[in-house]
């Protein structure tokens, strides 16, 4: 087995009286993709904060491996606009380096054209990049992505999806990802953790989509959903730069979930 | 030794003063009211400068320096803030609006009680920058000064942790004590500017010179030299209109910064956006 990079035992966190988190274990491992799901408000963020070191729990505890570079992506960046912040200044707050080695990480997640944009005028997408840009130059040892696809199209969520599943292969770096669209998940994952205050379960995507707690908790529709993604991600590395045509189930997943938008050639 | 000066030279001299004191208050509080503008404090700023009156009283009565009680009221004032944000059940503008305006009353009525000692309100509400001496512009510079250095000494932890505090925290950023240390700063600045504009304009000569500077700058330093060099060009416009037209000087000032801050609205935006 990989080598741990974090392990969380038996969180538990109250906040003024209100339960968060009952009793959580949670383990990372180099080189494994291990997601986080669960509805608004499962505790999901909470979490994340409680393994960053952000909020101390009440009970139990998180090891992280001495000296774990840890790279994290925050689910928001609410930056004034009075603050004059380009993308290189931003994405160098964290690390200082050079405008060559920044311009390769923001290149690695296919944002370089951003590189002297002002942060505020950059796309919710092209934000996400930049945000896991700035994770990457700390060459870190484990990512912490806090829902890297919220404001993003669909057309962006899948393309984010699979930078995510490349930089594992390329980087060998542990990655935990937060989520509550979980159908964008499961395919690139190793294992999954479905929060709900408490881990209702847990395991590999396969397992855990036919748990009845899943289903349960997130409904027969989002199971639908999940299995459009698993026919789409067979084909997404056969036909790779080509336009794919509209799957069968993408209709009856009711609400554009299942439609799979043409694939962008890659930036490299 | 006596020296015998002409009267103009007297006149030069506490021009030169005022000059001197604005100018000095004015390059720090470029910097740090870039710093306010972007962490959104203006409304903080303006708390603790509330508080400054009972600063006076404070340093009157224990026989301290005044810039000195300003301070530290200032930053006990910030403190306070911290603690009571900790509770989550009002909101942080009802706390500063309960706490302003109470630090105020407080000092004005402790005011009251000082009936032997001759107090001039006026200045210390709204500056009383022509009464600037040689030991007032030793304590502005040297507060300004300080509050320089240490801002640039500050600076990238303080930009990373206004632009996010937790991913700055995850970064290794020690955010609690950057965020007291930048507190300390404006309560230092308010305490030296306090003799310039007063404490209830104090604010002004912080965000104001910033807000305009906004439309101008490329980047976080552009825009916090700026400021500096907009607000000493108030502190000029200021005092000249202050000796053309007999008005008071602290309100001047200000009036010129937001005759600056106007005039850089209707000029074409040179910045990005």
């Amino acid at each position: 087995m990989a080598e741990p990079l974090l392990t969380a035992e038996s969180i538990g966190l109250a906040i003024r009286g209100n339960p968060i988190l009952h009793d959580v274990s949670l383990r990372v491992a180099s080189g494994e993709i291990v997601a986080l799901i669960g509805p608004n408000g499962a505790g999901k963020s909470t979490l994340v904060r409680v393994l960053l070191g952000l909020l101390r729990p009440d009970s139990g505890r998180v090891w992280l491996r001495p000296g774990l570079r840890v790279g994290y992506m925050p689910q928001r960046l609410a930056l004034d606009d009075t603050l004059p912040l380009s993308v290189q200044r931003f994405v160098t707050l964290g690390t200082p380096a050079a405008r060559a080695r920044v311009r390769a990480a923001l290149a690695e997640v296919g944002a370089a054209h951003v590189l002297d944009s002002p942060v505020q005028a950059v796309s919710g997408g092209e934000l996400q990049r930049v945000m896991l840009a700035r994770a990457l130059l700390r060459e870190p040892d484990l990512l912490v992505l806090d829902e890297p696809i919220q404001g993003v199209d669909l057309n962006g969520q899948y393309e984010l999806y699979d930078l995510i599943g490349a930089l594992r292969r390329t980087r060998g770096c542990g990655i935990l990802i937060v989520s509550h669209e979980l159908h964008l998940v499961m395919a690139t994952t190793d294992h999954v953790l479905c929060l709900n205050r408490h881990v209702c379960c847990s395991g590999h995507p396969d397992h855990v989509a036919r748990d009845p707690a899943y289903l349960e908790l997130f409904g027969s529709d989002g199971a639908r959903r999940l299995a459009v993604y698993h026919h789409h991600h067979n084909h997404h590395h056969d036909l790779h730069g080509a336009v794919v045509p509209d799957l069968p189930l993408a209709s009856a997943s009711g609400g554009g979930g299942g439609h799979r938008p043409p694939v962008e050639q890659d930036r490299g | 030794m006596v020296i015998v000066r002409p009267w103009s030279r007297i006149v030069d001299d506490f021009l030169a003063h005022a000059l001197l004191g604005g100018i000095g208050v004015a390059l720090a509080a470029g910097p740090l009211g870039a710093f306010i503008v972007w962490r959104r404090m203006a409304y903080f700023g303006d708390t603790l400068a509330h508080s400054g009156l009972l600063g006076i009283v404070l340093g009157t009565v224990l026989n301290l320096n005044l810039q000195l009680g300003v301070a530290v009221t200032c930053l006990l004032m910030a403190l306070a803030l911290v603690l009571l944000q900790r509770q989550r059940r009002l909101a942080t503008d009802t706390l500063l609006g309960i706490l302003a305006h109470t630090a105020l009353s407080l000092g004005l009525v402790a005011l009251a009680f000082l009936e032997t000692v001759r107090v001039d309100l006026t200045g210390y509400l709204f500056g009383d920058i022509l009464a600037i001496g040689r030991i007032d512009l030793y304590w502005i510079w040297g507060g300004a000064l300080l509050a320089l250095v240490a801002l640039a000494w500050l600076w990238r932890p303080l930009l990373a942790i206004t632009v996010h505090e937790e991913l700055a925290q995850v970064e290794g950023v020690p955010v609690f004590p950057v965020r007291l240390a930048f507190m300390l700063l404006v309560a230092i600045v308010i305490a030296v500017a306090m003799k310039v504009v007063g404490i209830l304009l104090i604010t002004s000569l912080l965000i104001v010179p910033a807000a305009a500077a906004r439309r101008f700058a490329r980047s976080p330093e552009g825009m916090a030299l700026l400021a500096s060099g907009l607000g000493c060009a108030a502190v000029g416009i200021g005092l000249w209109a202050s000796l053309r037209w007999d008005t008071p000087a602290g309100p001047s000032v200000v009036m010129a910064a937001a005759f600056l801050f106007v005039l850089s609205s209707v000029v074409p935006d040179r910045s990005w956006r």
